[in-house]
């Protein structure tokens, strides 16, 4: 065990299923000598070489249906999109394709390979750098989407994710990646795509959050703790498809939902969640289910004031815990 | 259109090492350039001072935390804005890459406005809702830096279409990397520009890297111009570290497309002086290639065009000096300009009717 980065976990996971099955390859444009933009597969190149680890053109389409092909055809890829908001150019092929293939084939063709990509805010990157894409993409049935919301995770999960038979899109939230850090076992182990896990135990409210808001989610339900106010933490972590007894176990217990979300509010994840709770939970409600998410504007603007105002943060979490509670 | 009014300036120019040498017809290009006047040439000397000292200026604001995101600079390609974009006419159409501070200076667009854009100030272009990636100015038919790679290209393409439309004589002019050219979006417009003639002139800035990827690992085609002949585009590559090979080359160019020609294609060969963005250490080029290309530098050149015309170097050195006065005056302006006030979250999400 030693304390890593999102990040190194991220690096971990792959130098590993590289070493442990030579079907796996990475894909994306970067990823090789110079070890990818966030530095993700740094040292991978020199390690596994040019059949293993290659730079791809300037081409998110065909990064991505070229691993659908790949993957068709026996190989495991892993595809890195730069950042999330690259991603819509290969949109066609994610949901048009590699999700549909094996229900439209009756079961017979897999398409086994991992998207990678960075998503969120706060770093200063304005509207083509910051982008949260998972509402769009949890939308389609067939697709996996995972989002880790810790180094532990971050390893046990995209090694899961590597090895599922299904195309999974797999989230970084790329302001944690040097941010986030925690204890990482060495070595093979996983944790499997599907269960939500209870990060926090408590009594008074239920916050279902994951990826980077799950961090400051524990940091404003610390701070509430302070003042009494017993949170408990729901750290999804798979999206689609959703643990929903998770969900609603934790529900029963608290009778009050607050769904944190950096993507914007209108449609977003936590809507569903949402109708989750009040079609089967609702004779344990007691209070309104409360949402905190980016709001409704087309992008994350540039100017830093109105970025900060834009993202959720442990301070308007706590705020918005305290409303609840005492609801 | 043939293949053969392809033309080449160095077509077997050896790939990732590639050499700007003249154009063939370079050497007439200079002279058609010499009808311009010393004191229009003096302008543009000015203007590309003016692009490297406003990005020298934008990369320490970096570097001190007052510039914040990504900062594309574009040292070292000077000379192809300012010979594209001067063989324009103020009502032709400009589209732009994220690399955009080069051509909205050229362009005529408040370098303060522009410096105050990278400082998120609500006296920006975009009122410090884009930052350096998306200079715009409307009145000045420059619409905008794009950051998703070789996405504007077709947008150029409906500018052109529009102007077709209104009948006007109005070109558009975009301007896009060597690494987009590998992208689907690409090919896309092409074609379409070219089956529907319309007035677009291409400008690949050819700095023949896309990030730490270098043209050949990514490029079937290093020779860029080359792929315009899949839409039988006349094509041609110019010497991108010369104001005026660009200039000369592309006013024929925009007249052709003017003129209901369809559209043209130009790759100018160049290489950026630093990483791909500020954050990048550029660890991936060899320093010794790097030197050569400097030793080429396109200021330097127009330096040495004037004062073979008689401008003495003390001339030159109070425009230098003219361009300092104008940068204490960019930076005052952008450091002591209001942020934008939180409460504007939500202006400009839907136009409303008239
Ligand atoms: C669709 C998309 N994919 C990837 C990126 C990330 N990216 C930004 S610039 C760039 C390289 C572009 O190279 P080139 O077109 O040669 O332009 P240059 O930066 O060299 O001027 C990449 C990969 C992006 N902005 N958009
Ligand atoms: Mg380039």
């Amino acid at each position: 065990m030693s304390e890593k980065t999102l990040i190194e976990a991220i690096r971990e996971a792959m130098d590993e299923e590289l070493a442990r099955n030579s079907e796996v390859f990475i894909t994306g444009e970067d990823v090789g000598p110079r070890g990818g933009v966030f530095r993700a597969t740094l040292g991978l190149f020199a390690k596994y070489g040019p059949t293993r680890i290659i730079d791809s053109p300037l081409a998110e389409l065909s990064i991505v249906a070229v691993g659908i092909g790949a993957a068709m055809n026996g190989l495991r890829p892993i595809c890195e999109i730069q950042f999330a908001d690259f991603i819509q150019p290969a949109y066609n092929q994610i949901v048009n394709e590699a999700a549909r293939i094996y229900y439209r084939t009756g079961g017979t063709f897999t398409v086994p390979m991992v998207i990678r990509a960075p998503y969120g805010g706060g770093i200063g990157g304005g509207l083509y750098h910051s982008q949260s894409i998972e509402a769009t993409y949890s939308h389609v049935p067939g697709l996996k989407v995972v989002i880790p919301s810790n180094p532990y995770d971050a390893k046990g999960l995209l090694k899961s994710a590597i090895r599922d038979n299904n195309p999974v899109l797999f989230l970084e939230a790329k302001k944690g990646y040097r941010l986030i850090k925690g204890e990482v076992p060495e070595g093979d182990y996983t944790v499997p795509i599907g269960p939500a896990n209870v990060t926090r135990e408590g009594t008074d409210l239920t916050v279902y959050a994951y990826g980077m808001m799950h961090f400051y989610c524990q940091q404003a339900a610390e701070e509430v703790g302070k003042e009494g106010i017993s949170v408990e933490l729901v750290d999804l972590r798979t999206l689609n498809p959703l643990d929903k007894d998770t969900v609603l176990n934790s529900f029963k217990k608290t009778g009050k939902a607050l769904i944190v979300y950096e993507d914007n509010r209108f449609l977003g994840y936590g809507a569903e969640i949402a109708a989750i709770l009040a079609d089967e939970g609702f004779n344990y409600m007691d209070a309104p289910i409360m949402r905190l998410a980016g709001p409704d504007v087309p992008g994350v603007p540039y100017s830093h004031p109105l970025q900060d105002w834009f993202m959720p943060g442990p301070k308007k979490i706590a705020d918005a815990m305290r409303k609840l509670a005492a609801y | 259109m043939s293949q053969s009014q392809v033309s080449s300036a160095a077509p077997d120019a050896a790939v990732g090492k590639k050499t700007a040498r003249p154009a063939r017809n370079g050497e007439a290009a200079r002279q058609e350039t010499e009808v311009i006047d010393t004191a229009t040439l003096k302008d543009w000397y000015r203007q590309m001072v003016l692009i490297r000292r406003f990005e020298e200026e934008a990369r320490a604001a970096y570097q001190q935390g007052k510039v914040g995101g990504f900062l594309h600079l574009y040292i070292g390609e000077e000379a192809i804005a300012i010979g594209a974009i001067h063989a324009l006419r103020p009502e032709d159409h400009i589209v732009t890459h994220y690399r955009d501070h080069g051509h909205a200076i050229a362009r005529g667009l408040d370098p303060r406005r522009l410096m105050a854009e990278l400082y998120g100030k609500e006296t920006g272009v975009d009122k410090g809702r884009g930052g350096s990636m998306h200079f715009a100015d409307v009145t000045k038919n420059f619409w905008g830096g794009y950051a998703i790679v070789a996405g504007h290209l077709t947008i150029a393409v409906g500018l052109a279409l529009a102007a077709q439309r209104a009948n006007e004589k109005r070109v558009a002019m975009v301007f896009f990397g060597d690494g987009s050219t590998d992208n689907g979006e690409f090919y896309e417009c092409l074609n379409l520009a070219a089956v529907w003639k319309l007035p677009v002139v291409f400008v690949c800035e050819n700095n023949q890297y896309g990030m730490g990827v270098a043209i050949s690992k990514a490029s079937a085609v290093t020779n860029v111009y080359q792929k315009a002949s899949m839409a039988n585009i006349p094509a041609q590559q110019v010497n991108g570290m010369d104001a005026l090979e660009v200039y000369a080359a592309v006013s024929k160019l925009v007249e052709e497309a003017r003129n209901g020609g369809g559209p043209r294609f130009v790759e100018a060969l160049c290489y950026r002086y630093q990483g791909h963005s500020v954050a990048d250490p550029d660890k991936y080029r060899d320093k010794d290639t790097l030197e050569e290309w400097k030793q080429r530098d396109a200021i330097e050149r127009m330096r040495g065009v004037l004062e073979a015309r008689g401008v003495m170097a003390e001339d030159l050195s109070l425009v230098n000096a003219d361009v300092e006065r104008e940068i204490k005056e960019v930076l005052a302006f952008a450091e002591s300009s209001p942020a934008p006030d939180v409460s504007t979250l939500f202006d400009h999400i839907y136009a409303q009717p008239v």
